[in-house]
């Protein structure tokens, strides 16, 4: 009797393990939801051209590491107002998380004011774990980067304008 | 499966070197022993435990016949890592005095390596051998490794990450010539590929049932009787399997185990077929649509349910992230709680960079077509979405070689 009993007890348990195709199922760890959404919706995913002299380009990281990324600034030469930003990123979600906030913060903001974006802002934002910290950092240098390459074409730039025109000047390749 | 993920019903499974779900025909086999027939085996004054013991016995005698072993040479552990563990430790505790050198592989499980590591603090010397790229061992490199002092020579059968199969008849027979036990993890081998212990010539091998649809929390290990292994217990009691692992045999944990090997042994040639279709239809539908896909280990050499890919360019946790409707692992270092790649791939060779780009798809006897063919969907979509947004895929296309670059490491 007690056999009958196991059997049907074996019914019931298969029956109770179906997959719900109907029901939702949703997680209770939501720190991870922004990171989530970065990444199903990623914000300025493209490529700006390289040479263009408005376009600062800032390339971080290593594919040995696991983490590569570039992220581009458009500056609007007069006001020195960042214009418009995207990334391109070889990492984790967060990671991808992590620069697509930043272009989103530094979009319209001076190039001076962005260099103050810490880490430690992205990070609280995107509620990364420890563990995912070196993300974050690498988005702040991403931002550092752009700045810095943008601000360097600009001098050479300026450099070449004020070298004398009577045939002296250097060429720049 | 993702932590703040909100999505309809369950993930697809495709993780089966993790574990595998139990075959209902195994669960059948354990019910009446957690219902009515509760005894422990050994109790000798009544039927409760003449029962559960005749059940024990039963299961033995399944396990031994899947690996052409002997009934008396089977003892129940509780998995695959107690096995290994009394498999290396024990024969070298037993063995001290005159043998004091282990070989393995440096692509075992972390339990054999583990093991080896204990060893080495007690002061025996241990020989981590290097595999070739196809993630095989190099029988020549081996041969140079033996001393006449090493005692046991450990080297897994199937290798869970990479699924490669390695030629365990040619390492035996270079193992008796020079009189040293050999050892096998065969968890992720036996009742998946045909096993013989004559043929393979071993003398200790380690099996796993949640591997092969039985039940989590019980293995067993082989130990050879002709000629005799010896080794010292792990587990100090009240000498229940021949003294070697004291503690009651969970007789429902070893009644499906025993089960489980039985249904295995029945249908490895049909299991093996079905599988093999599905990881070929697999791999076919991914590279016919991607390119910059390869496989990590022998493509020959090799345990069709497992298809271990690196996806040039692509992080191997983003790809999961985006993978969320399907469960499998990769070698990626962010899913790794130490941010370190994968030890078996950087074993085979593997670049970091694609060491970061790995994903294992486990394939098993409850795989469906529909569930193959949806994860090639999945994959491929979020490869090339992914890719969109590598710097380095773009880097690729406008024809620049990355190996050329200077990277800003931070």
């Amino acid at each position: 009797m007690l056999g009958q009993f196991t059997r049907g007890l074996v019914s019931v348990a298969s029956a109770m393990t179906q997959p719900k195709t109907a029901g939702l199922l949703l997680t209770s760890r939501l720190y991870h939801e922004k990171v989530v959404e970065h990444y199903d919706n990623p914000r300025n995913v493209g490529s700006f051209d390289k040479d263009d002299p408005t376009v600062g380009t800032g390339l971080v990281g290593s594919p040995a590491c696991g983490d590569v990324m570039k992220l581009q600034i458009k500056v609007d030469e007069n006001t020195g107002k960042i214009v418009d930003t995207c990334f391109k990123t070889f990492g984790c979600g967060s990671a991808i998380a992590s620069s697509s906030v930043a272009t989103e913060w530094i979009k319209g903001r001076q190039m001076e004011e962005v260099l103050t974006i810490k880490n430690s802002d992205i990070a609280k934002h995107l509620s990364l774990p420890p563990v995912k910290l070196h993300c974050s950092m690498l988005a702040e240098d991403a931002i550092k980067a752009a700045v810095k390459d943008y601000q360097k074409k600009k001098a050479k730039r300026e450099d070449n304008n004020s070298s004398p025109p009577d045939g002296q000047a250097t060429v720049v390749g | 499966m993702m932590k703040g993920v909100q999505m309809a019903g369950r993930p697809l499974y495709l993780d089966m070197q993790a574990t595998s779900p139990v075959d209902p025909r195994v669960l059948d086999a354990m019910l009446p022993y957690y219902m009515d027939q509760f005894g422990n085996p050994h109790s000798r004054t009544h039927m409760y435990g003449w029962e559960s013991d005749e059940a024990v016995e039963k299961a033995r005698e399944q396990i031994a016949k899947l690996i052409g072993a002997n009934a008396k040479e089977i003892i129940f552990t509780s998995g695959a890592t107690e096995a290994n563990n009394i498999a290396i430790k024990g024969v070298m505790h037993f063995y001290k005095e005159k043998k004091k050198h282990v070989i393995t592989t440096q692509t075992e499980h972390k339990c054999v390596l583990d093991s080896c590591r204990h060893l080495q603090q007690e002061g025996f010397e241990v020989t981590y051998l290097p595999v070739r790229k196809d993630g095989l061992v190099d029988m020549d490199e081996l041969k140079a490794a033996i001393r006449p002092d090493t005692g046991i020579i450990s080297i897994m059968t199937v290798n869970n990450e990479i699924g490669v199969i390695q030629p365990m008849a040619e390492i035996g027979e270079l193992c008796r010539k020079n009189k040293i036990f050999l050892h096998t993890d065969a968890a992720q081998a036996a009742g998946k590929i045909p096993i013989n212990v004559d043929d393979m010539k071993v003398d200790l091998m380690s099996l796993s049932a949640h591997k092969i649809y039985g039940p989590k929390g019980v293995g067993a290990l082989y130990m050879r009787r002709r000629p005799r292994v010896r080794v010292e217990a792990q587990m100090s009691g009240g000498g229940q399997e021949r003294g070697i692992r004291s503690g009651t045999v969970p007789t429902p944990l070893a009644v499906g185990m025993g089960a489980a090997c039985e249904i295995a042994m029945e249908e490895m040639k049909h299991d093996e077929k079905y599988i093999r279709e599905l990881t070929d239809r697999l791999y076919k539908g991914i590279t016919s649509q991607l390119d910059g896909v390869i496989v990590n280990g022998s493509m020959e050499h090799r345990y069709a349910g497992n298809l271990n890919l690196s996806f040039a360019y692509v992080e191997g946790e983003s790809l999961l992230m985006g993978l969320k409707e399907v469960a499998v692992s990769s070698g990626s270092a962010c899913t790794s709680a130490s941010l370190e790649p994968s030890y078996v791939l950087r074993a085979l060779g593997v670049e970091e960079d694609m060491a970061h780009t790995s994903i294992r798809f486990g394939i098993g006897r409850f795989t469906t077509k529909e569930e193959i063919d949806r994860a090639i969907e999945l994959t491929v979509d979020q490869v090339q979405k992914l890719r969109e947004m590598s710097p380095l895929w773009e880097m690729v296309q406008e024809g620049i070689d990355l190996k050329s670059i200077q990277w800003a490491q931070h």
